[in-house]
């Protein structure tokens, strides 16, 4: 077998010469023991901060869309921009899971559960502004198409606005499949170590009396792969939804053709940068450093490099076409973009998304922690500049220039987007604390032990 | 109803693969093998027919993107033509989006309930079958007691000699 000979003269994945039973008490113990006072002190931090964002959207809604600060001529700004954020970052759990499982990138076992439960969680945190912008959001059904008796009463089908209801509702129960048939085999290691009680308990449901036969891995292993062939598609197809919420109307700034991959291509930049920085914290707090290793890291980093290399490429693109097409309304956006009243946030993305990941061309900087996680941080910050660039500046000096218009936004909306960081860390937390947070299974397959003591 | 089992554990993955082949090649059918991950080339070397899951994908599928299509072409022609800026009713790039997210959601939901039901996993059944260990560090070949004591005793002795840790006579359930 040329193929085994050639992997086994790979470096390890994993160090310190973990055996099976390692793996499965390294995972599995975290989440038998009780929670440790950082984990507290972490849970009540966000929950606080979800609960600021509980009573402000109360307070929203009681009140209505008045209470932002949108005007208008700016009719879309920080919810959307929010809500683009946090789809964005919940690109990277499925690319990682999906698509680097189709390119056989081993290396994807360590970090791909936490990294799908965080796009649920994203996609949760995304889903919530469209909802509260309709400022009715108990009329929410009105967006499924169903049987009604309001004359023949339909959707527009022909609506990009709906494409992204059925783009982001289909994304999430797949994501959340997926995620669950990785977890079952987890679920079933997890049940056989309970002594009894609770957790014995519930684990016996959830992991649908699983025993490891081959027959049903043989099958499993299928459905994976076709789970990994449809998700990657569609993971493509969510950012191009999104994006075409923009490209397909006839706002400068918005109308441009480049839009679906470049909002695809951002949307794992962000993602990744997302995974990273909670990786690093969460790989130091649950000791889990022999398994997210820096070589870990490192290919991340790649990722990050790549995908705001093309990013950086998208903003170029941009700037060209504009000046190119000699369309004067579109050519004064992007010098508005850069030179008006919103010039800051335009610098700071270029700043945080194109400037700062240029550090990581150097291995060094790449397996240096602080480092990454510092380009991580302001990649995030970045990616949240982005979306309000495009979202904001384009909108508010439009082709009238009597009705020109300037954006702030309100305590409510700002709690809010507090509220949304809240749910995630809130959710991610919990997701610590009661499930294996590194894919068991998936990870015994890539150890090889024997083959290494041979 | 109990049946009587011969398993033989291993603790290695690559012994596992060679005993299976080895029990198998002396003519004795494996019943099952029971593993905490899944181990490259056991298919083949239990003699498993490839699943058809692939199939299953494919049909849902195509039946959520016909569907999909023709309920938005139905909803646009038929119940509720609206005219968008003169546009033609039954334009087909518009509807392509959702037909493409409704061919998704239903090959994946659809393989996956395929699977659990052909696989019987479904919430709070019983894990029947559960050898010591199979979900941590221990891989187990179970052969079904009903090939006769001679051929139990040839499977001990070939799994005995490819690194069988410990072989055991169990009941289980059926």
């Amino acid at each position: 077998m040329i193929e085994t000979a050639l992997e086994f003269e790979r470096p390890p994945l994993i160090d310190g010469g973990k055996t099976y039973h390692d793996v499965t008490e390294d995972v599995c113990s975290p989440i038998e023991g009780g929670p440790t006072s950082a984990w507290y002190i972490a849970i009540a931090l966000s929950s606080t901060a979800l609960l600021t964002g509980v009573i402000l959207v109360t307070h929203q809604i009681w009140t209505g869309i008045g209470a932002w600060g949108l005007n208008k001529t700016v009719g879309w700004a920080w919810d959307i921009t929010n809500f683009v954020f946090w789809v964005g970052i919940g690109h990277a759990g499925t690319l990682i899971s999906a698509i680097l499982f189709l390119l056989r990138q081993r290396w994807r076992t360590s970090v791909n559960r936490a990294a799908e439960a965080m796009t649920l969680f994203a996609v949760m945190c995304a889903g919530i502004f469209p909802l509260i912008h309709m400022g009715r959001p108990w009329l929410a059904f009105w967006m499924f198409p169903y049987p009604n008796f309001r004359g023949p009463l339909w959707l527009n089908f022909r609506s990009p606005l709906l494409w992204d209801v059925f783009a982001i509702s289909t994304y999430f129960i797949v994501s959340a499949t997926f995620w669950y048939v990785g977890l079952i085999p987890d679920l079933a290691t997890v049940r056989d170590r309970a002594k009894g009680g609770v957790r014995k308990f519930i684990f016996s449901i959830v992991s649908l009396g699983w025993n490891g036969s081959n027959r049903t891995w043989s099958r499993y292993e299928k459905l994976y792969l076709l789970l990994a062939g449809l998700s990657t598609p569609l993971v493509f197809s969510v950012h191009t939804v999104v994006s075409f919420d923009f490209a397909t109307s006839v706002i400068p700034g918005w109308h441009t053709t480049i839009f679906p991959p470049y909002f695809v291509c951002g949307a794992i930049f962000s993602g990744f940068a997302m995974v990273l920085s909670l990786m690093i914290i969460a790989r130091k707090v649950m000791r889990f450093e022999q398994y997210i290793t820096l070589k870990h890291i490192d290919a991340m980093c790649r990722v990050l490099l790549l995908t705001g290399s093309i990013v950086g490429l998208a903003y170029s693109t941009e700037l060209l076409m504009a000046y190119y097409s000699a369309n004067p309304f579109e050519g004064f956006l992007f010098l508005n973009r850069m030179r008006g009243p919103f010039w800051w946030a335009y610098w700071s993305m270029v700043f945080c998304n194109v400037v700062v990941p240029q550090i990581l061309w150097f291995p060094s900087a790449r397996r240096c922690i602080p480092v990454v996680f510092i380009v991580t941080i302001f990649v995030n910050i970045g990616m949240w500049f982005e979306r309000f660039v495009i979202i904001a500046t384009s909108l508010h000096r439009d082709y009238l220039p009597s009705s020109w218009s300037y954006y702030s936004p309100t305590y409510v909306e700002v709690g809010t987007l507090v509220g949304s960081f809240g749910l995630f860390f809130t959710c991610f937390l919990l997701f610590c604390r009661v499930l294996p947070m590194i894919a068991v299974a998936e990870v015994k397959g890539v150890l090889e032990p024997s083959r290494r003591e041979s | 109803m109990t049946r009587r089992v011969l398993v033989g554990f291993f603790d290695d993955p690559h012994r596992l693969l060679e005993a299976t082949r080895a029990v198998r090649g002396a003519g004795v059918e494996i019943d099952d093998v029971h593993t905490p991950f899944p181990v490259h080339g056991m298919d083949e070397a239990m003699g498993l027919a490839p699943t058809r899951l692939g199939i299953v994908c494919f049909l849902f599928g195509l039946t959520g993107g016909f569907v999909a299509l023709m309920g938005q072409l139905w909803v646009h022609t038929v119940s509720w033509p609206v005219n968008i800026g003169g546009k033609s009713f039954s334009a087909i790039p518009a509807l392509i989006p959702i037909s493409f997210e409704v061919t998704v959601l239903f090959a994946a939901l659809g393989t996956v309930f395929t699977f659990l039901f052909r696989a019987s996993l479904f919430p709070g059944r019983a894990a029947t079958r559960l050898f010591e260990g199979v979900t941590d560090d221990r891989f187990a070949v179970v052969i079904d007691g009903a090939v006769g004591p001679g051929r139990i005793d040839d499977a001990r002795q070939i799994m005995v000699s490819h690194g069988a840790i410990t072989t055991e006579l169990t009941e289980v359930a059926e």
